[in-house]
């Protein structure tokens, strides 16, 4: 596999993926008509793509997916006809273009869609008998997989307890432990995490404890949000994990502003933000991905895209050929990933990492994978899916099995330090959950600090009041909150 | 005067119809009372009187003959500066000194800003620092706040007030909330800043008030320049604070000139600015509602009252001392702003000060506003929608009757 970097940005993975992408042929302008086909659209038709495509290389991937003459049969790029390009062009402000005499509008459909990097297949054997990129040795391997599997007890445990009505609410990651943790396992302890809420595991691999997860969960006054916020509502200074908002997507703007705060100050690390399929519809993701771009900003955007928004599939979600292209239209180099392989998730992260690192620019990976669990504790997605495809999702196709099969055909692993593990995560989970739930709540002046730096006047009021009123009225308030 | 509202809370109490003026002393708190004659000449007893002001009165919305601020006459040197470059030359010295600073908005880079704020910044400090940014408000700040949680302490400019309501999300549900949702792990020190308010005929769309939206927003804080010297002042406050705090400024007072000092200084954002000491009504007013009070201050006082005017420039939270004396002094409250009447820092402020110092007024608390009306494009309606001088000094002469 050829692993020559160009020095002129975004080339590396185009050439990694030469094989994968079939019609990807030449990236050496890759730079330039991306640029050109930026406003290619919004001036003039695309000009008809000759059949030995010497021309514009990403663009070519552009035009090879949407270039359909909408009144022709044909639907296919070999069918259409070939052309000496015109000589006369148009030099605007957004760069040179060429002038076309057909008219061709491109297609909404999107039959030809971009393809899936993985590694492993479903049994946990390699998907290519390249063993450079199975670049990861026995002690990584079983890191990643000791903390997937610690990732799915968790869930199953927390999840259990607010069943049982000991915390009010949560929210777990089935299906996607691959893409926390993998991911995770790829950067650095400095690079900046901005998650949505479905991140757990990038906290967990940087050694977030059990009983710290389960301070925030019970919101005692151990936690770091100092019960200030929902579960699963995460955050950490030390380990550089911006604390999590409800809001959808508002995350990724942030994330660009870090990153410019990295490049503004010239560190060697970069940003990780992760996002749903859902999310990708905001405002602030478009807005974010082209910020990013212009800015040329070391961020890596991260779409978990999970097939469900709550109850919306991807199909009434948007149009696109998913999340991949969006990167593309902004730009942004971009990569297609199977979200519930590790070892490609693994690997992805790193070249992205190294590529906005080295090249300051943003990189999209998309990792397609499945919400196995509900959307939270508040959601029964049976009720609008069907329960064979959650089991079917389970299956083979689970992340934490199939990097097992993996380690235990390296003789890395097996069922005995399987169940002991399981075991022994379960207990210490359990543990957790106990101790967090006698641990006191945060005392009533942790409502009105930190709103200001110094609380004004008018706080400092509000709170005598309270604190006036809980006297007076002792048993009408929790006794386990302190004064 | 078809377009004016004015709010009375409570029941009208009477008032002597005469042509003096009396001053009820409530329950012996006071001493001595001014009666003024019909002739207009002023006898006091036992109270200052009316000559002590320490500065002039500034009579036009957009002066550009030089006034002096009370703050200012104790420096010896000066130089006389508008206001947008006062601004600018606060956010430079910021800039100089902390190296953290940062610009981001559109058109701020080498442009220079649509205002002249940012002018010659770019060129100096480079356009990373000084950053222009696709049009996305909501975008650029969330990364403004993203930057700034990060270590850095961006400025992030709207062109105008309004297109922040775009990022209203971001700075309600991630500025104000994040320091408090993390436990403190995380602090947001940006400055928001842009210019607000009725303009001349800008439109419907470019004549907002934010200040009333913003204002509930738990977690930031709010100040409205109106002089050269309190903006620069107001501005490196700003800059230093790291708590999240939204500047206003006022697309008509952009040339509006003083004489400020040469030395460094910083003014303190919770406080107000007393513009004009008297003994008769409490005017509180902020941003360009301040020269109208002014215009009409000097009508006023040929007419023989004498009016205390404060700039009340911290908007959230309000300075209630610097209120508070003046409202156990002269007992009557107007307050004049341009926000809309429903909802606005007129509508808060009265509900304070009626909470705070009810013993202590005569009267009810007189509010003049705009009235609840998108602003129209029209030069004569657009002007009746804003306070007038005349309308002010008519609610003096009623509070005072």
């Amino acid at each position: 596999m050829a692993s020559t970097y160009l020095t002129k940005s975004k080339s590396f993975i185009i050439h990694t993926l030469k094989s994968k992408l079939h019609y990807t042929t030449r990236t050496s302008h890759f730079t330039n008509s991306l640029f050109h086909h930026r406003l290619l659209h919004t001036l003039s038709p695309l000009p008809p793509v000759p059949k030995h495509a010497n021309y514009y290389s990403i663009g070519k991937d552009y035009v090879a997916r949407r270039s359909h003459a909408t009144t022709s049969a044909s639907s296919q790029i070999n069918q259409l006809p070939v052309e000496s390009p015109s000589s006369q062009i148009l030099d605007f402000p957004g760069g040179k273009v060429k002038f076309t005499k057909n008219m061709i509008f491109t297609s909404n459909s999107t039959e030809e869609r971009v393809n899936c990097y993985r590694v492993l297949d479903d049994n946990g054997q390699p998907f290519t008998d390249d063993i450079d990129l199975l670049k990861i040795n026995k002690e990584l391997a079983l890191k990643m997989y000791t903390n997937m599997v610690t990732l799915e007890v968790m869930d199953t445990v927390f999840y259990e307890s607010q069943r049982q009505g000991r915390i009010s609410f949560y929210a777990t990651t089935t299906g996607e432990e691959a893409i926390n943790i993998a991911s995770a396992a790829a950067l650095d302890n400095n690079d900046f995490v901005f998650p949505q809420y479905r991140e757990p595991g990038a906290l967990l691999w940087r050694g977030f404890t059990l009983q710290e997860f389960a301070n925030q969960l019970f919101g005692n006054k151990h936690e770091y949000g100092k019960g200030r916020q929902m579960p699963v509502h995460y955050g950490s200074r030390k380990h550089n994990y911006i604390t999590v908002a409800s809001t959808v997507a508002t995350q990724i703007p942030h994330a660009v502003g870090a990153a410019y705060s990295l490049k503004m100050e010239k560190q060697d690390s970069c940003v990780i933000t992760y996002f749903g399929d859902g999310g990708t519809s905001t405002g602030d993701f478009h807005a974010a991905l082209n910020f990013a771009a212009v800015l040329e900003v070391p961020v890596i955007f991260f779409c978990r895209n999970n097939g469900w928004a709550i109850s919306t599939p991807v199909n009434e979600q948007f149009r696109s050929d998913g999340v991949v292209v969006r990167g593309k239209a902004y730009g942004v180099p971009s990569i297609r990933i199977d979200g519930n392989d590790a070892l490609a998730i693994y690997n992805a992260v790193c070249e992205a990492r190294k590529l906005a690192i080295n090249e300051q620019t943003p990189v999209l990976i998309e990792a397609l994978t499945y919400r196995a669990g509900h959307h939270t504790t508040s959601d029964d997605s049976t009720r609008y899916r069907s329960v064979d495809e959650i089991e079917r999702w389970k299956g083979d196709q689970n992340p934490v099995k199939r990097l097992k099969k993996w380690i235990e055909s390296k003789g890395w692993w097996d069922n005995v330090a399987e169940s002991e593990y399981r075991s022994n995560i379960r207990k210490q989970v359990a543990q957790a959950i106990q101790v967090a739930e006698q641990i006191e709540k945060p005392p009533v002046a942790d409502m009105f600090n930190d709103v200001y730096d110094v609380p004004p006047r008018n706080l400092n009021e509000q709170e005598a009041f309270v604190r006036k009123t809980v006297k007076k009225h002792r048993e009408d308030y929790p006794a386990d909150v302190p004064l | 005067m078809a377009s004016l509202i004015i709010q009375r809370i409570g029941a009208a109490t009477s008032f002597d119809t005469n042509n003096n003026f009396d001053r009820r002393s409530l329950s012996g708190r006071k001493s001595g009372f001014l009666v003024v004659r019909s002739d207009g000449a002023k006898i006091t007893t036992g109270l200052k009187p009316i000559g002590s002001r320490t500065h002039h009165l500034v009579t036009n919305a957009v002066a550009t003959k030089p006034g002096n601020s009370a703050a200012s006459t104790a420096s010896k040197s000066g130089h006389e500066i508008l206001l947008f470059d006062a601004l600018r030359e606060g956010l430079e010295e910021e800039m100089d000194r902390d190296a953290r600073v940062c610009v981001m908005g559109e058109d701020v880079g080498h442009y220079g800003g649509s205002y002249k704020v940012t002018k010659g910044l770019a060129p100096k400090y480079g356009d990373l620092r000084v950053l222009d940014t696709p049009i996305a408000e909501n975008a650029f700040t969330g990364m403004g706040i993203g930057a700034a949680m990060t270590g850095l302490r961006p400025i992030i400019e709207g062109m105008n007030m309004g297109f922040l309501l775009l990022a209203f999300n971001q700075i309600s549900n991630n500025c104000g909330m994040l320091h408090y949702t993390s436990g403190g792990q995380f602090k947001i020190p940006v400055v928001i800043r842009g210019p607000g308010g009725v303009g001349r005929q800008l439109g419907a769309e470019h004549s907002q008030r934010l200040e009333s939206y913003f204002q509930s927003i738990p977690g930031i804080q709010m100040v409205a320049c109106s002089t050269p010297y309190n903006a620069k002042g107001l501005m490196k406050a700003a800059i230093r604070s790291d708590n999240p705090v939204i500047l206003f400024e006022h697309v008509l007072l952009y040339n509006l000139k003083e004489t400020i000092p040469d030395e460094e200084y910083v003014l303190n954002l919770e406080e107000a600015e007393m513009v004009r000491p008297g003994q008769h009504v409490t005017i509180l007013t902020y941003s360009r509602m301040r020269y109208h009070v002014m215009q009409a201050a000097k009508t006023l006082v040929n007419k023989g009252y004498d009016p205390e005017v404060i700039d009340i420039r911290s908007l959230k939270p309000f300075d209630l001392h610097m209120i508070g004396n003046s409202v156990k002094k002269t007992h009557r409250v107007l307050i004049v702003e341009e926000c809309m009447r429903t909802g606005g820092i007129g509508a808060s402020l009265t509900a304070a000060i009626n909470e705070n110092f009810q013993d202590y007024l005569d009267a009810p608390i007189v509010c003049l506003s705009s009235q609840d009306v998108p602003t129209p494009y029209a030069g004569t309606l657009e002007e009746w929608t804003v306070v007038q001088p005349p309308q002010i000094v008519a609610a003096v002469e009623q509070l005072c009757k």
